[in-house]
């Protein structure tokens, strides 16, 4: 992790959908190569947060600035830095219509990032780092959970992400399938991707997260490293969570 | 039956000539609109959303019939006897049916289109557009090849209703096929045998085009797979 350098800073973030009040006023700063892992109750805000970043979400006010380059404002290209920042899903979203080369094609190639045989090479490359070079033909539906889920990173890593964003990505995975998901994402972390992770893996969390962010009514209510997180929470609301997921 | 045939047959073939023209102008028109008012009614703009509601809901509040007298009669009669216009403003029944038939399907398949696309799991958009892509290169690349594949089944139901709808054009006086068998009835009195035959006419044409439909969805499910 590099102290000297902000990757990405919120400040005083504010979401509302409608008369819901959802983030209330975020504010943090991730550096680079800095793995930071959410957690936090149910429906405290930790996807409408992680959206926010790539702007899938419309932020009611605050301000988001990524490489010091601000989200809302209206010149930055949202494409452009959407390309360098990747999103997993809870649900994977591989793109049915295709097989898992194209998947991992489409975007690079479709945005003449480099060209159809660099674009190849890259995604042949990926898959391998995932361990899945044999299904590159396969359709997304005949795969499996954890199967989809790193088919999904190696996606987005075809873009040469600087940041990836992961929303519970092993959430909707069988239980003998998570550590294949997580272990690509320990790589990931030691390769010195920076990384914003929402799940409820607090064995992820302790042995690969710089910092743990608790989330609770839109707002981050402690934050500190896995160790005094885990071992010594201040806020009542983090000990009480914490009890019942632990 | 066959005796009228023999002697009318070639006019009635004609006629169904004439039917299957006015519904592929209608048609392929329709399709236009369908795409166009189909994707207002998603995206996010609120005045595309709104045009998009008013269209679908007017057009599917009025009956074609009126929609037929209104396109032929009534909207001439605007430029030219309410507004004066310079050159005179005259449609002919293939136009004024035409134009007829791609509103009113148009309509339903702008239905059929928006419901098509918004079966596909939102998700699909947002990693399209999460690696980058913008939004009309995502709803190209990946939203719309897997709605079509949901909405062919409704498309050629749709495209069934309007071939029938063409009689309901023989009001403004296009030779299409009922209005061609009304004018043999009036030549022979023949109603039971003349009405069986463009009954089975049209019966043919249909049964011909759900044959299509079938090989048509087979061949996507099976390039899907
Ligand atoms: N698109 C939306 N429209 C309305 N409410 C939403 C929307 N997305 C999320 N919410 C609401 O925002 C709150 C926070 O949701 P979310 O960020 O998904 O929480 P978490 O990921 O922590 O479970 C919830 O109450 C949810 O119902
Ligand atoms: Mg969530």
């Amino acid at each position: 992790m590099n102290r000297n350098r902000i990757k990405i800073q919120v400040e005083n973030l504010i979401k509302d959908f409608g008369s819901l009040h959802v983030l209330q006023g975020v504010t943090t700063a991730i550096y680079e190569g800095e793995v930071v892992v959410v957690i936090g109750p149910s429906g405290s805000g930790k996807s409408t947060f992680l959206r926010c970043l790539n702007k899938l979400e419309e932020t009611t006010s605050g301000r988001i600035m990524i490489d010091g380059k601000e989200l809302t404002d209206p010149k930055t290209d949202i494409n452009h830095l959407r390309e360098r920042v990747g999103m997993v899903f809870q649900h994977f979203n591989l793109f049915n219509n295709m097989p898992v080369l194209r998947n991992l094609m489409l975007a690079p190639v479709d945005l003449k990032k480099c060209s159809k045989t660099e674009a190849k090479a890259r995604a042949v490359a990926m898959l391998k780092r995932v361990g899945l070079e044999e299904k590159a033909n396969s359709y997304p539906r005949e795969l499996s959970g954890g199967q989809k889920q790193r088919v999904a990173i190696a996606r987005s890593l075809c873009m040469k992400p600087d940041i990836m964003l992961f929303d519970e990505p092993t959430s909707a995975l069988d239980p003998e399938m998570v550590g294949e998901v997580l272990d690509v994402m320990k790589e990931l972390a030691r390769d010195g991707m920076t990384m914003v992770v929402v799940t409820h893996e607090m064995g992820f969390a302790r042995e690969v997260a710089n910092r743990v962010l608790f989330m609770a009514d839109g707002q981050i209510l402690e934050e500190g490293t896995p160790e005094q997180i885990f071992r010594n929470p201040q806020n009542p609301r983090t000990k009480d969570f914490l009890n019942k997921v632990l | 039956m066959i005796d009228l045939f023999s002697r009318y047959g070639r006019v009635l073939v004609t006629a169904m000539g004439q039917t299957l023209l006015l519904a592929l102008y209608g048609l392929f028109f329709a399709c236009i609109i369908g795409l166009i008012v189909g994707i207002m009614s998603v995206v996010k703009n609120k005045f595309c959303r709104g045009f998009a509601l008013v269209f679908v809901n007017l057009i599917r509040g009025v009956p074609m019939i009126v929609l037929a007298y209104f396109i032929f009669f009534g909207v001439p009669f605007l430029f030219n006897n309410v507004l004066h216009v310079q050159n005179r403003v005259t449609l002919t029944a293939l136009q004024a049916g035409s134009i007829c038939l791609a509103l009113n399907c148009g309509a339903y398949m702008a239905e059929i289109i928006r419901a098509g696309i918004q079966s596909v799991d939102i998700g699909q958009m947002e990693a399209a557009r999460s690696v980058g892509l913008p939004y009309w290169r995502a709803m190209q690349r990946v939203v719309l090849p897997q709605a079509i594949r949901t909405m062919i089944p409704s498309i050629i139901n749709q495209f069934i209703i309007t071939l029938k709808d063409t009689s309901i054009l023989s009001v403004i006086g296009f030779p299409e096929l009922v209005n061609t068998a009304k004018n043999v009835v009036a030549e022979t009195f023949l109603s039971f045998q003349t009405w069986g035959i463009v009954a089975i006419m049209y019966l043919i044409v249909i049964l011909l085009l759900q044959w299509l439909a079938k090989v048509l969805e087979r061949r996507l499910k099976y390039e899907s797979k």
